[in-house]
């Protein structure tokens, strides 16, 4: 109400405008959560733009550099929550130079000025130093969530920090992440008062923690639904924390293998029967036949198994699954062969989500895994399946036409075909069929990844019927630029590209010159880009930030990596000397 | 499918720039070994290192590189990968690779030297690597009782004979090897 007539001073209702009184508007706006909605709400007219904005409270940014921290403090005054995604995807697999940026403390400083009352903070792909962690804990006093997702540039000394002052914490998720992992003891700085704590996810981390410290941190958190622990937690360990916190939602256990007594068995056993509401199972490492039985009572309800850290043999994994019926996603490595994935496909009807992760991924002598066999059987049982990332190392067209036709819904279609440029390996025909197949068929497709030895025609294909993809992967594929172009071309809701190792040239680079204002960043690497027509690019696009990674020894006029990005917030200056902004 | 790309408007004269498969005068095909070397040959060949004569060479046979040579491939996650495999890891991890030539083979190998706990386990993986046997090596004679001296080159960039420094310090300060054959060979192992 207070804020009623400072608004009214700054946008001036026009006569055709809104009924309600901004407050009412706003009232009604702040039940809009999907920032796509948002994001049309505020083109409305001035007035929604305005209602829109002070309600907002949370913000997601899918590239850190796609504006400023100022720019962003200034639309939006109210936020409590950000979401924020830094460096190329591609930095995952070592392409991106160290020290590339993605800074989170800009950003940090910008939120104590604008935003004390910041509740929550979501980073994916962004470097964070214990400073910035100590900077957080101090100046955010109703801090709440902090999920650090692939991120870099912290020890468990910034993870301390946050546990010894946030005092309001309920979500601590630290995943996959670059941790310098000095020693668990910064579990223990959550002090005896803290009772908060409803996630906690270490299971990424190394270093042993206090188990004292832990089972009494788990004891009094009542609210606690995730717990996700580390490979130092044993399984009698695990046995005692589950008796603390049977309302347990989500569980990922530490290490699955140690010399159980026959009685440490059956209590372990009895902890997992009283665990009524899991729905997701992680961690299980080392898992052997032996001890996965005392999961089974607990795999009732459960919707998410993880076992891509667990080198199952399929046999076992079918003992498993016919416990899980009521499976939605599940992970795992390709230890489990043809033979596991034939028991999805028998044991788990309404599975959703597969992902198949490769065990030996750089042992040329292994010619185990999976094959286009174990994918086909999983289509024939699971017709519900819409998300899927496949490695292996063999696969034919037809198998892949068969599985679409079986599951036509897919919206993630991620096959890796291990060896680079490998056709189908009955015909020896390129892998264009295959693909051609997945984007004529399943027309709700968002993100595909391709592999395999493909031509242009896979591209003219997907130009032509991929209307609503959003994510496309490359590598190692494709004769000409012709390829890029039929993409850029055809796809108008293309929003991320990002290839590597594949002959497209400075002439396809600037087909897509419109194009890339209504993506999110394009990258390219071990392409025939050159420096001038990134030059031509960066000319002609003034909104975009092109930017071009050199390597040691490459010719001077070679563009070796180049990622481009749509701004609002002009050229980087934080850039390393091995970036170099156009 | 079109084998060429056509330029109109070619005012940069894209196509006197254009990088194209295969060896120049020859068109476009559709040669699967191609992807491979495009893979591995992006950088345009220049005439100084012997490395690139070889590489383009390549393109025309069938056998890929070892796997683990390619950057950032397969795409998995390095935490996945460190945790799943703390022994083997691709190339840019912190292994001590050089490249190792043969006087006579028509590519280089490249091996990680970290991989080994001394001489007699280098020395075996050389001699299977490239199917040849080395000889007895004495701190007099060098390798005696075969054409092939393995040397390597060292920081300060001369040509030493593998074997005459302790490994720790090897390891460090090998830059490459090279498998010498003939009277080269046998001009090392003369004590001079």
């Amino acid at each position: 109400m207070i804020m009623e007539s400072k608004r009214k001073k700054e946008s001036p209702s026009s006569p055709e405008s809104t009924q309600f009184p901004d407050e009412v508007l706003e009232r009604v706006l702040a039940f809009l959560t999907s920032h796509k909605d948002r994001s049309s709400v505020s083109l409305v007219c001035k007035d929604w733009y305005n209602a829109e904005r002070w309600s907002r409270t949370h913000v997601f940014i899918g590239n850190c550099y796609s504006v400023s921290p100022e720019i962003l403090a200034r639309r939006f005054p109210n936020i409590r929550s950000v979401t924020l995604k830094g460096k190329p995807r591609f930095s995952d697999f070592n392409l991106v130079p160290q020290n590339w940026g993605a800074d989170i403390h800009a950003w940090l400083v910008a939120f104590a000025d604008k935003y004390p009352f910041l509740e929550e903070l979501r980073l994916k792909r962004m470097t964070v130093s214990d400073e910035s962690l100590e900077y957080l804990a101090a100046n955010f006093q109703n801090f709440k969530v902090l999920s650090l997702l692939s991120c870099d540039g912290f020890s468990t000394d910034g993870l301390a920090a946050i546990a010894t002052h946030c005092k309001n914490l309920t979500e601590l998720d630290i995943q996959e992440n670059g941790v310098e992992d000095r020693s668990g003891s910064w579990l223990s700085c959550f002090p005896e008062s803290f009772t908060s704590l409803e996630v906690l996810n270490f299971a990424s981390m190394s270093a042993e923690v206090n188990f004292d410290a832990l089972e009494r941190l788990v004891s009094r958190c009542k609210s606690l639904k995730v717990l996700k622990v580390n490979k130092s937690i044993s399984l009698e360990q695990l046995q005692k924390l589950l008796t603390r916190a049977p309302q347990l939602v989500e569980l990922g256990t530490g290490s699955f293998s140690q010399e159980l007594t026959t009685r440490q068995y059956a209590e372990l056993e009895s902890a997992f029967n009283n665990c009524k509401n899991i729905h997701t199972l992680s961690g299980l490492w080392e898992a052997t036949a032996l001890y996965l039985p005392v999961l089974y009572p607990a795999c009732a309800n459960l919707t998410f198994l993880n076992l891509s850290y667990t080198a199952l043999q399929g046999g076992d994994l079918a003992k498993l699954l016919v416990h899980c019926p009521r499976l939605q996603r599940l992970w795992v490595l390709d230890t489990v062969e043809d033979k596991g994935l034939e028991a999805v496909g028998s044991y788990c009807p309404l599975l959703e989500e597969l992902r198949v992760f490769p065990a030996d991924p750089f042992d040329e002598e292994i010619i185990h895994g999976v094959t286009e066999e174990g994918f086909v059987a999983v289509s024939f049982g699971c017709r519900r399946l819409h998300y899927v990332l496949y490695f292996c190392r063999q696969m034919t067209n037809a198998a892949v036409a068969t599985i679409v036709q079986n599951c036509p819904d897919f919206t993630h279609f991620r096959l890796c075909i291990m060896n680079p440029g490998q056709p189908d390996y009955l015909t020896n025909e390129p892998m264009d069929e295959a693909f051609g197949a997945v984007v004529k068929t399943c027309t709700k497709l968002q993100r595909l990844s391709v592999s395999g030895l493909l031509t242009d025609l896979t591209f003219e294909y997907i130009g032509k019927y991929a209307k609503n993809l959003e994510t496309l992967s490359v590598a190692f594929a494709g004769n000409s630029g012709r390829g890029m172009e039929c993409v850029l071309g055809g796809c108008p809701k293309l929003r991320k590209l990002e290839i590597r190792d594949c002959p497209f040239g400075d002439e396809a680079l600037l087909s897509g010159l419109e194009k890339y204002e209504s993506m999110r960043s394009l990258w390219m690497s071990a392409c025939n880009v050159t420096m001038n027509g990134c030059r031509q690019l960066a000319r002609k696009m003034p909104r975009l930030n092109v930017e071009v990674m050199k390597e040691d020894g490459s010719d001077d006029s070679q563009a070796d990596k180049v990622y481009v990005y749509r701004t609002v917030a002009g050229p980087r200056r934080d850039a390393p000397p091995s970036v170099l902004t156009l | 499918m079109e084998g060429r790309v056509t330029y109109e408007n070619d005012d940069l004269n894209l196509k006197a720039t254009e990088l194209r498969l295969g060896l120049p005068g020859t068109d476009e095909t559709d040669d699967h070994e191609q992807a491979i070397s495009t893979a591995r040959n992006n950088k345009r060949p220049s005439p100084d290192t012997t490395d690139d004569c070889v590489n383009k060479s390549r393109s025309d046979e069938a056998a890929p590189v070892a796997k683990a040579q390619i950057v950032g491939w397969p795409p998995i996650r390095s935490y996945r990968k460190n945790t799943l495999q703390p022994k083997k890891t691709e190339a840019e991890a912190p292994g001590i690779y050089v490249k190792v030539s043969m006087d006579g083979a028509p590519y280089l190998r490249k091996i990680d030297l970290k991989v080994y706990k001394g001489y007699p386990e280098l020395l075996k993986a050389l001699e299977n690597m490239f199917k040849f046997t080395i000889g007895q090596y004495s701190e007099r004679e060098g390798y005696k009782g075969s054409e092939y001296a393995p040397t390597y080159e060292d920081k300060d960039g001369d040509w030493m004979l593998v074997g005459d420094v302790p490994w720790d310090m090897f390891m460090t300060s090998c830059k490459r090897l090279r498998i010498m054959k003939g009277s080269e060979a046998r001009g090392l192992g003369c004590g001079v």
